[in-house]
Formats: C-alpha cells, sequence, structure tokens
C-alpha cells in the first residue's frame, strides 16, 4: 500500500485514515500542553493550541469497557473501548466473547471487505491485567 | 434561588397515540392530536400559542412542520435537537422566552409513530467513523459499556440493574395508559435475549408510538388558568460528549452539572424532592442519574434501586408512569416523564398518584450524552 499522503497537505481525518490503510496507526498530540488527542482535529480541546503533531501509538493498551453481541446468524464479537498507553482512547473489536475489563490487548490494524479498502482496529487480548 | 425561579408555570399537558396510535397516523397527527388535548387542558387556543418548542426524528426544520400543520404563527421557535432531552431543555429555553417577553404561550410539543413504522425510522443519528466499523448496536451498546464499566468499578449486578425494570413494571401496572403491563421478575429481565452484554431485551425502553405536548406561560398569566399551575422552580443543562468513545468517565454523567445547576436555580436540595421522572431509555440509566443528581453516593445506586425505594411505596418514586420501560418510549421520551410529573402534582394519577409537592424531572440524550434536570413544584417559593 502507498505511504500516505504528508501531514499539513491533507485534513487530520483524512490523514488518520490513510495511516490506518497502510497499516499504522497514529494518533496527534498537542505541542503546547501535550495531551494525547484522538479523533483527529486541527485544535486541542484542552488549550486551544492548533499545533498538533503526528505521533505512532504502539497499538498497546487496557480494556477499559466491553460488550458481547450475540447475532443470532453470525459469530459473537465483543465491541471494546480501549485505553491505549499513549493517552487516548478508541473503540475497537475483539474477535468472540472474551474480553475482561482491565486485561491487557493489542490493537492491529485490519483492512475491512468492501470496495473503500477501508481499514479498523483488530484487538487480540494479551496476558495480564492493568487492573 | 434565581430570578427565573417560579416565574413560569406549566398550565396544559396532553398525549396522544401513547403505546400504538391510530393506524395511518402521521408524526404530525400526534403532535396536533396531543397539543389539542393540552389546549383544553389549560383553557387556551391555538391563537393564544406564539412560542413553539420542538424537535423530531422525523422532520428535518420540524419547527416549520409544525407551526404550519397547526397554523400557528410563532414569534419565538426552538428546535434545539439534543435526543431524547430536547423537550426538558425546551422548558428551559421557554422559560427564559417568557421571562424575556419573547412569548406569551409556549407550547413545547413531539411526536412519533415509530411502532407503527415497524422501527424503520429509530434513529437518525450517524454515527461516528471511528465507532461504525466495530459494529455497535445503536445506542444500546454504548449504554450496555457503561453498564458494565459501572459493574466493574462498582460491583453493581445484573439482578441490581433487572430491579430498576421490575419497578419501572410495578408502577405501569398502576397505570391503565402504560404500553406494558404484565408481571415482570428479576428472573424474566436476566433469562430474556441478549442484546448486547451486560443489557438483555428487558433491560432496554420500549419502542412505541406517542406523542406528547405542554403549554407553558408565565406564573401571572397562569393563575388566571382552568388547572392549578405547575411551577417551574430550576432548570440546569449540561452535555461533555457525542460519542461514548470520548465520554470521560462512562460512570459520570453531566447529570452532575444539570443537577447542580438546577438545584442551585430553584434554591432546593435532593432532601426537597418527593418523586422523579428519570430518563431510562436502559436500566443503568437511573442508577447513574441517581447518583450523578445527588440521592446516593456514586457507586451506590445499585443498592438504592434494589431497595424497593423506587418502586411503587417505596421512600423514593421514580418512574411513576412506568417510564420509557414500560409506560411508552417512541423514539424520544422526556415529554412523557414531564406530563407525569405534572400529572402527579395536580393530584390527577389515579392508583399511582404519590403524595408530593416538588418533582424532578431528568431528560437524557444521545448516548449518556445531552442531561437536563427540571424541578417542578406546586407553589412558585418554598
Ligand atoms: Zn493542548
Amino acid at each position: 500500500m502507498a505511504d500516505p499522503t504528508p501531514a499539513g497537505d491533507i485534513g487530520p481525518s483524512r490523514y488518520y485514515f490513510e495511516a490506518l490503510r497502510a497499516g499504522r496507526l497514529v494518533h496527534q498530540r498537542c505541542e503546547r500542553c501535550s495531551s494525547a488527542l484522538f479523533p483527529p482535529r486541527v485544535l486541542c480541546p484542552v488549550c486551544s493550541a492548533d499545533a498538533l503533531r503526528w505521533e505512532p501509538s504502539a497499538g498497546a493498551g487496557t480494556v477499559y469497557s466491553a460488550s458481547t453481541l450475540t447475532p443470532r446468524d453470525e459469530d459473537p464479537y465483543t465491541v471494546v473501548l480501549v485505553d491505549l498507553d499513549e493517552g487516548f482512547r478508541v473503540m475497537s473489536v475483539v474477535e468472540g466473547t472474551s474480553a475482561p475489563l482491565g486485561a491487557r490487548v493489542r490493537l492491529t490494524p485490519q483492512p475491512v471487505d468492501g470496495p473503500a479498502g477501508d481499514a479498523r482496529l483488530v484487538a487480540v487480548v494479551e496476558g495480564g491485567t492493568d487492573e | 434561588m434565581s430570578e427565573l425561579s417560579g416565574r413560569t408555570a406549566v398550565v396544559g399537558v396532553g398525549e396522544d397515540g401513547v403505546g400504538l396510535a391510530v393506524p395511518g397516523s402521521t408524526p404530525l397527527d400526534l403532535v396536533a392530536r396531543a397539543t389539542r388535548v393540552a389546549l383544553e387542558d389549560a383553557g387556551l387556543a391555538l391563537s393564544d400559542v406564539d412560542g413553539l418548542f420542538t424537535a423530531s426524528a422525523y422532520y428535518q426544520l420540524p419547527g416549520l412542520d409544525v407551526a404550519e400543520y397547526l397554523g400557528v404563527r410563532p414569534r419565538h421557535t426552538d428546535s434545539t435537537a439534543v435526543g431524547g432531552s430536547s423537550f426538558v431543555s425546551h422548558v428551559g429555553h421557554a422559560a427564559a422566552a417568557i421571562a424575556a417577553g419573547q412569548c406569551d404561550v409556549a407550547l413545547v410539543v413531539y411526536g412519533s409513530t415509530q411502532r407503527s413504522d415497524s422501527g424503520r425510522l429509530v434513529s437518525q443519528s450517524e454515527g461516528s467513523p471511528h465507532e461504525r466499523p466495530y459494529r455497535p448496536r445503536y445506542p444500546v451498546t454504548m449504554y450496555a459499556l457503561a453498564a458494565a464499566r459501572h459493574m466493574h468499578q462498582y460491583g453493581t449486578t445484573r439482578e441490581q440493574l433487572a430491579a430498576v425494570a421490575v419497578a419501572a413494571r410495578q408502577w405501569a401496572q398502576l397505570n391503565p395508559a402504560a404500553f406494558a403491563r404484565d408481571a415482570l421478575t428479576v428472573d424474566d429481565v436476566l433469562s430474556s435475549r441478549m442484546v448486547s452484554s451486560p443489557l438483555t431485551v428487558r433491560d432496554c425502553c420500549l419502542v412505541t408510538d406517542g406523542g406528547g405536548a405542554l403549554l407553558l406561560t408565565s406564573a401571572e398569566r397562569a393563575a388566571d388558568l382552568r388547572r392549578p399551575p405547575v411551577y417551574l422552580l430550576g432548570h440546569g443543562e449540561a452535555h461533555w460528549h457525542r460519542s461514548i468513545t470520548h465520554m470521560p468517565d462512562l460512570t459520570v454523567t453531566a447529570a452532575v452539572d444539570s443537577g447542580r445547576r438546577a438545584f442551585a436555580q430553584a434554591g432546593l436540595t435532593p432532601a426537597d424532592v418527593d418523586l422523579l421522572e428519570l430518563y431510562d431509555a436502559f436500566t443503568i440509566n437511573p442508577v447513574l442519574f441517581l447518583e450523578d443528581l445527588g440521592f446516593c453516593a456514586k457507586g451506590e445506586g445499585g443498592d438504592l434501586v434494589a431497595s424497593g425505594a423506587i418502586a411503587p411505596g417505596g421512600r423514593l418514586p421514580v418512574n411513576t408512569n412506568g417510564g420509557g420501560l414500560s409506560y411508552c418510549h417512541p423514539g424520544m421520551y422526556g415529554i412523557f416523564a414531564l406530563v407525569e410529573a405534572v400529572r402527579q402534582l395536580r393530584g390527577e394519577a389515579g392508583d399511582r398518584q404519590v403524595r408530593g409537592d416538588v418533582a424532578l424531572v431528568h431528560g437524557n440524550g444521545g448516548v449518556l450524552s445531552s442531561q437536563v434536570t427540571a424541578l417542578l413544584g406546586t407553589s412558585p417559593t418554598r
């Protein structure tokens, strides 16, 4: 997959999704107050600064909450909210029914079936808990 | 106590099509019939209405649609849309508009034929591109995430959540107009189909039709009208997030702020409240709101709802009409919580009547996003 368009040439939301499609999870950090920011934006909601830089995320985090859905005609899946170690929170999904709150997980960008060539974050539960 | 406290009053309420509307009805038909009932209740005419407050999942410009249908020409229109709490929000905006001379008689109104439409139009919410790919079921998964976190952090149990649904059903059994009146036990709730864990289908509100209307005017004018005025003593609003991913703490809602603002405006405290109408889209909601509004400490909501306090005969009656869980839930519920509080304070609630002079109505919108609190009373001052 091609490298994403350089940041600054495109809006932050498109930059984020291009990186995700290229297999990289990124997030913004405020140059002034150092807050980790998500979702992508042009203004820091903590201190109003507009100088935000992109940083990579290792995808390692802790399950903040989880809810398992059991549709009648497909395998169960668990929607999770994950607190990344870099200091921001995302929604993700775990295949199956097991994602205890507090569990350590690793998020990896995966392609989503469909014409748009989209990507999403899939979580895999690792050993240990943070709480 | 603020200068707005007690300066306006609800003078008429009406409902139509609660549960299932007349076949072939449009949402605007329900709006109009509910309005007609409220006008009759107040002894007012459509020609008296000069302020219009409405929201809808059906119409993009609902103020225009409703005014055209009713034939009113409002000089003040407010279509604030913050989800199911919109109508509780409108009541505060209407009071401010009346006090500022922007209108004299405000109509707050809503109608939906969601059940007749077979849930075709369940929600206009667009969803976040950062949530949609994970296929949460909107909105139940969002509330399930909050419930799961509350259980993890405070030891709240599924049985305690189920007690909210059971209490609502017990109230509904005292209310002939309620949609769901069959017996319901904690075991029934727990063994129902799991929709999004830890919430079963019985932890979720109904899908019904329904229209509701409320008329508000100045305390001076209210004194000359047909029904005993129900005064708006305090009002507060707050919202901190739109997407559940960005709710700062899933166990604390912005009701902390809306409640504090409403109590400050009224010069009241939770100890002054005789009954509560809390927007119960899901069983976790009243647990969070009782905590955030100051009726128990954070983390103790589960014990409180399971103690019997909120059920008929309890010391803290909650959702005396049966709530969104058993009375009706036509997409947005806020107007029905207000109507029930007014009926209770007027002493018109029949078998479910509770004794009280002060009612708290709390609206919730989005995914625990918008929080709006109103305090209503039988007297303009304490
Ligand atoms: Zn900043």
